[in-house]
């Protein structure tokens, strides 16, 4: 099988791979594919996890200060909401597609694209809903936000006592999370399991 | 001897950006689709030389006012003051979290800037038909993809603390024009990167000598 390489457009032969092997392009060393055992399992497990705690993560507040015996706390819909009532709309809605709506689309994709195929079928509309994917997936950007959100809760320590919410917490799983599907998740697996099935 | 490389363009194949499939290039076809997963097919992204530099115009000339205009202004009862990325690092610095000074000022005024530099370079180079380092270039472009999306920290440390410090009486913070123009910054310079195609760094090889 004869592939090109994504970055440099090289025409290079197909060779199998052992357990946790890397093929690199021979030319500009972009990493062509890897070994992917069982992919689409393991990024379906984990999707499943990463739902959880995005949830959890956009439910419970992220931060609250304590001062004077009363704590102020803000979730992450709060946060988008008060960018917006500012009159910063743009930047309100930039927090709110990267951390909130790019995400989502990105856990719905993979769901509906892996969830069928696990149980033998291909979905309807499983080519645009792969393309989608692949578009939105560089925007979500949770790990800068759970940086954000670390360099902000320093800046306001001399003000008030931080109380780390629970959503601090699920947000700094889901990174890891979302960074294990991001590794796990093999498109030319996807592709191999669809017309297997078709 | 190694046997001359070609390229998928060179054998006449379209490679789908979407999906990786491999195509053959009919000739005089107006518009083709992959035939795996329906994408739009190109031997080269269209225009990518036009696009990344009218993106990449416009982020430098935001880069201006995201720099010079403040990122929040706070006030409260004991006056109120304007910080803008390098206030802020400043302040950092000084009040002993160096760390977190260099964090941002990495973040947020390097990478931006470097990008910036990066993608004039991969531009120029590409439209003098350049052989020169190509294998490091097309590592610079790798670098640049990857790095790009952290220069939106500062963004959502406004967004954070504007939101906290909301609620309370004591002291008001507002958002700063320059928040504004620093995210439009990172999102400029993100779909410049994407719009440039790293296939032509390796095109000139298939120039006649």
């Amino acid at each position: 099988m004869l592939i090109a390489c994504h970055e440099c457009d090289l025409l290079q032969r197909e060779v199998p791979l052992p357990r946790g092997g890397t093929a690199r392009c021979g030319r500009c060393g972009a990493v062509l594919y890897r070994s992917h055992p069982e992919s689409l399992e393991r990024t379906l497990a984990l999707t499943v996890g990463a739902i959880l705690l995005f949830v959890l993560a956009n439910a419970f507040p992220i931060i609250g200060l304590s001062l004077q015996g009363q704590v102020i706390q803000t979730t992450l819909w709060n946060t988008v909401r008060t960018l917006w009532n500012e009159d910063m709309r743009s930047v309100s809605a930039l927090v709110f597609a990267t951390t909130i709506a790019m995400p989502a689309l990105q856990l719905a994709a993979f769901t509906y694209l892996l969830l069928p195929l696990r149980l033998g079928r291909v979905p309807a509309h499983f080519a645009p809903v792969f393309r989608m994917l692949q578009a939105v997936r560089p925007w979500g950007m949770v790990e800068v936000f759970m940086l954000g959100v670390l360099v902000s809760l320093v800046k306001l320590a001399h003000l008030a006592g931080i109380v780390p919410g629970v959503a601090l917490w699920s947000f700094a799983v889901l990174m890891l999370v979302m960074a294990a599907i991001t590794s796990e998740f093999d498109p030319r697996s996807l592709w191999a399991k669809a017309s297997a099935l078709r | 001897m190694r046997q001359p490389a070609i390229s998928a363009a060179g054998a006449g194949l379209y490679s789908c950006h979407a999906c990786g499939q491999l195509a053959r290039a009919v000739p005089g076809a107006h518009e083709v689709n992959c035939p795996r997963c329906g994408g739009h097919l190109h031997l080269r992204k269209p225009g990518s030389v036009s696009r990344t530099w009218a993106l990449l115009v416009a982020a430098m000339i935001l880069y201006v006012p995201a720099n010079l205009l403040p990122m929040m202004h706070t006030s409260s009862l004991f006056g109120s003051q304007s910080d803008t990325i390098m206030s802020g690092v400043v302040y950092f610095w000084t009040s002993g979290s160096w760390y977190l000074a260099l964090i941002i000022f990495f973040a947020s005024i390097m990478v931006p800037l470097l990008k910036m530099i990066a993608l004039v370079l991969l531009l120029v180079s590409v439209q003098l038909r350049s052989r020169w380092n190509l294998r490091q270039r097309a590592r610079l472009y790798r670098l640049v993809e990857f790095v790009g999306r952290w220069s939106m920290l500062d963004v959502y440390v406004v967004a954070v603390i504007v939101a906290l410090v909301q609620l309370k009486a004591l002291a008001t913070i507002e958002p700063g024009g320059g928040a504004v123009a620093f995210g439009a910054v990172v999102v400029l310079t993100m779909f410049a990167a994407m719009a440039f195609d790293p296939r032509l760094i390796w095109d000139p090889l298939e120039d006649a000598e």
